[in-house]
């Protein structure tokens, strides 16, 4: 009863300054009807704003929001009819958890006895039934979060904003969360914006994630696609942990001090390029493996992490690679200790060159 | 994308929303502001503007120059000033212990302890100088108890001059001081004392050297409202002082009831206002004004 | 008694007992501070013209006096009147400017917060005297809406920054919340703002009352004639010679205050 079919939202040209400063450049962005989409970046890239933009609480200095068809730039917040959960969720604490969540339903004028059924349903979905007559300071962190998204979702609209909502969990509480906002998200069939800054939630949760720096979007993508093909050093450097080695360029072919590189797509554009490193794609090898890129180089330091170890290489050239492995039993760099020459192998597939810009203005 | 028109559009519509949600919270003042201007602001416009008239009703300066001139103006303004210093003194040396002891006890404690400043502060301070001048009067109860004791045989002068007036400014005052203060020592970390001690500083020096100086603020804060507050008293100086101590809020009415001399009035309630906002400008450039009104916004 | 003699007083180990000096300081302090109040109570109970404590004879005499005195009762009436209007109109545009000032990121908004508390720091015979010659050309000296007037400017700096203060430690995304749910900003500030900011409005709505009905000095200039207030009365009462009729005056008076103070600190407690 609560599902909705979501709505398209398209933006286009929302420019937000504050003084000479750009927190929304011209910024345009198509949201797919009933996607899960994360607005990801470092904090002042502009995903909050527009969160803020979208919900009607902040007034871009122009642009256009469209949801489906209908310009609603120019609408006040309170008949945009998105759902909205808040960071620090913004429950009323003078109302009970069932004044909360009805209160989208009470504004709109409807029956008692229909308000407090749909209440109910809201907060069966999220796992609180029951739960109507508490107040909210009896509640935990996670319990507030779940009424949040009730009072978000009960009127049925057909777009959610979700500001950091998992933020103030631990990390337990939070991946638990993530996987049921996800649920609820298939679900339900809104159309779902989610802001964070945790690479790792925004990989886990999204459809796509659009990447945010400087008011710009900088990368918009699977997060598959975000992870292994980062359109430009920023989103490489922003989400996961990477090294960079500089080539030089003859034509279309790429070397890495002196060696020529294998590669699977090479890029078409000019310009240079870097070869981006992902520790944990690296592999010992010892023998000849003609397929892989080869990075020879001495342990600097060894820091064992639990599941995984971290190992800092210097290469020849002198650049320090980090090197993810395995703990398990057996594997090479488990034995090795600092001072030690090991020879690590990059799959043409995993060989991925970045732009040597950082994908700024200019920059 | 119809982009460039639709922007060029919205811009200056959402301009227009801007500036209209603008004005509109500005607009939720007004009703105050307009009340305020009327009151307070145009008839103290209105008062500079008298006080540059003469007699004759032309331009002059004779106001000011009688100011300066006259000895009892003189003395006047040496008497308000000696009273608002010797009550800020007095306050700062009682209220600064009370306020550090209310600040030390369990918060219930506290909260019961700080109704003896507080229903003083909120009863009416004509009530309260009614009370100090039936107290300290000749045959008041204060002699009656001092020769009761035998701490004096005569009954001795304790209100209608300087002593009276003090003693009930000073218990007028204090609250203004102690407030403030008690606010500021709460807000002092005890994490500053535990690591005072931790360094080898003992009870007296950890005083002296951390809780203090982190206190000042609020005591000058504090002193500062008594010290302006003081300039323009009234009625307790014209109760207790009983004529022998005049001040310049005093001399303003005397001008006003008894001579009709707007001009004069109005000069010395210039003086006055410029006195208090220049003691404040100063004070303010020392500490932020927020810090003692309690400031506006977040 | 003596463990807690040579017990720590507090987080650098002093003692009680090394701290007594304080707390006798103190409380002669707190006991010079609510003596006179206190005494007067008594002494209005007497039954002779001279203001004794204790009364050697009990009576009620000057309350008898009180109430059954025409001009008395005018001016007691004048002055709840005054009160109770002063605190009708100050609080909801002291309210509104508070909101409107807090809300509002226009840089004039400083300076009007600024010009709303300056009532608190220019010296009160300056507005009363100001007032006083702007309502004689007016026509509203010894009105009640020229001194109703006059004292809702004394009593918005209070309830401006009561209630400001209120609002810097309410979250205003609640309101952004309820806005986003549907609600449009007066029903938002209406439902989820004012209820929990209602404590803070009462008790500056108090402090109002008191601020009007305690007032001398521009009671003394601007009412009069059937519309002289309680203050203006006692004081005119106290330049000539010491009447007991006004330490029952003053009783009354006393409790009224105290009452107030007594509910603000209750309503001050219970907020969140």
């Amino acid at each position: 009863m609560l599902e909705s079919a979501g709505l398209p939202i398209t933006i286009s040209g929302v420019t937000k300054t504050y003084g000479a400063v750009y927190a929304l450049d011209s910024f345009d962005l198509a949201i797919q009807q009933g996607e899960f989409l994360t607005l990801l970046g470092p904090s002042g890239s502009g995903k909050t704003t527009l969160l803020m933009a979208l919900a009607g609480f902040l007034r871009p200095d122009s642009g256009s929001i469209k949801f489906a068809d209908r310009e609603i730039i120019l609408t006040p917040p309170h008949k945009r009819d998105v759902g909205m959960v808040f960071q620090n969720y913004a429950l009323f604490p003078h109302m009970t958890v069932a004044a909360n969540v009805g209160y989208p339903l009470k504004l709109r004028k409807r029956p008692a006895d229909e308000i407090a059924e749909k209440v109910e349903a809201a907060l069966d979905t999220v796992q609180l039934g029951g739960y109507g007559a508490r107040r909210i300071y009896q509640l935990s962190g996670g319990q507030r979060q779940r009424v949040a998204l009730a009072r978000a979702i009960v009127f049925g609209p057909r777009i959610l904003l979700m500001d950091e909502p998992l933020s103030a969990l631990d990390k337990q509480l939070r991946e638990r969360m993530q996987i049921e906002l996800r649920h609820l998200h298939e679900r339900l069939g809104m159309t779902t914006v989610y802001v964070t800054h945790d690479q790792r939630e925004a990989l886990t949760m999204s459809d796509r994630i659009a990447v945010i720096n400087h008011g710009r979007l900088m990368q918009l993508d699977t997060p598959r696609h975000i992870y292994d093909r980062p359109a430009n050093r920023f989103v490489a450097d922003f989400i996961g942990e990477s090294t960079f080695l500089p080539l030089t360029r003859s034509g279309d072919e790429f070397q890495f001090a002196g060696t020529p590189l294998h590669l699977d797509q090479p890029p078409t554009g000019g310009g240079d390029y870097m070869l981006l490193v992902r520790p944990e794609r690296l592999k010992v090898v010892d023998g000849p493996a003609p397929d892989l890129n080869i990075f020879a180089g001495e342990i600097t330091e060894l820091v064992f992490q639990g599941d995984t170890s971290l190992a800092y290489v210097r290469l020849a050239e002198g650049t320090v690679i980090a090197v993810r492995a395995s703990t398990r039993a057996g594997e090479a760099v488990q034995d090795a200790k600092v001072g030690d020459r090991l020879s690590f192998g990059l799959s043409r597939a995993d060989s991925v060159l970045v732009p040597a810009e950082d994908g700024e203005d200019g920059a | 994308m119809s982009a460039a028109g639709d922007t060029a559009l919205n811009a200056r519509l959402l301009q227009r929303d801007a500036s209209v949600e603008r004005w509109s919270l500005l607009g939720l003042a007004s009703p105050a502001i307009l009340v305020v201007m009327v009151v307070m602001v145009l008839p103290v416009g209105w008062l500079f503007y008298l006080s540059f008239l003469g007699d004759d009703g032309q331009f002059s300066l004779e106001n000011y120059n009688r100011m300066i001139e006259s000895k009892a103006y003189g003395r006047i303004f040496w008497t308000t000033f000696k009273v608002s210093v010797l009550t800020t003194l007095i306050c700062i040396l009682i209220g600064y212990p009370l306020a550090y002891f209310l600040a030390q006890l369990p918060s219930r404690m506290a909260n019961i302890c700080l109704l003896t400043v507080l229903l003083p502060f909120w009863t009416s301070l004509l009530v309260r100088t009614y009370a100090w001048l039936v107290l300290l009067q000749r045959k008041g109860l204060l002699n009656r108890w001092a020769m009761d004791i035998g701490l004096w045989d005569e009954p001795v002068k304790l209100v209608h001059n300087l002593n009276g007036t003090l003693i009930g400014m000073v218990h007028i005052m204090l609250p203004f001081l102690v407030l403030p203060l008690y606010g500021s020592m709460k807000a002092i970390s005890e994490d500053y004392m535990k690591a005072s001690s931790n360094l080898g500083a003992g009870p007296v020096q950890t005083f002296w050297h951390v809780f203090f100086p982190l206190s000042l603020p609020g005591l000058f804060a504090g002193a500062l409202i008594v010290f302006v507050l003081c300039l323009g008293f009234f009625v307790t100086p014209a109760v207790l002082g009983g004529g022998r101590v005049i001040m310049v809020a005093m001399q303003i009415t005397t001008n006003i009831e008894l001579f009709f001399n707007w001009g004069a009035a109005s000069a010395l309630g210039v003086v006055l206002l410029i006195l208090t906002l220049g003691i404040l400008f100063a004070a303010s450039r020392a500490l932020r004004l927020d810090n003692i009104l309690g400031g506006g916004h977040g | 008694m003596m463990r807690w003699w040579h017990s720590p007083a507090s987080e650098t180990q002093i003692t009680h007992g090394q701290r007594l000096w304080l707390y006798i300081l103190s409380a002669l302090i707190m006991v010079w501070l609510v003596a006179p109040s206190i005494i007067v109570i008594p002494m209005s109970f007497s039954q002779s013209q001279y203001l004794e404590f204790p009364p050697r004879e009990w009576s009620l005499r000057w309350y008898a006096h009180y109430f059954q005195s025409v001009e008395w009762m005018a001016a007691t009436r004048t002055s709840l009147l005054a009160g109770v209007l002063t605190m009708l109109l100050a609080t909801p545009i002291g309210v509104a400017a508070a909101y409107g000032l807090f809300v509002s990121r226009h840089p004039l908004a400083r300076f009007m917060f600024i010009l709303l508390v300056t009532p608190i720091i220019v010296p009160v015979i300056l507005i009363a005297i100001g007032a006083f010659y702007i309502y004689v050309q007016i026509g509203l000296v010894n009105s009640l809406l020229g001194l109703v007037l006059a004292h809702t400017i004394l009593a918005l700096p209070l309830i401006l920054v009561i209630v400001s203060a209120a609002l810097k430690s309410y979250d205003l995304n609640q309101e952004l919340a309820a806005r986003g749910l549907g609600a449009s900003r007066l029903t938002a500030f209406l439902t989820v703002t004012l209820p929990q900011i209602r404590f803070s409005i009462i008790t500056s709505a108090l402090l109002a009352f008191l601020t009007s009905f305690d007032e001398v000095i521009v009671a003394m200039f601007v009412s009069g004639g059937d519309n002289s207030t309680l203050t203006r009365n006692m004081f005119n009462a106290l330049r000539d010679q010491i009447d007991p009729t006004i330490a029952a005056i003053s009783t009354i008076m006393i409790v009224i205050s105290s009452t107030l103070v007594i509910l603000t600190q209750i309503f001050g407690k219970s907020k969140d």
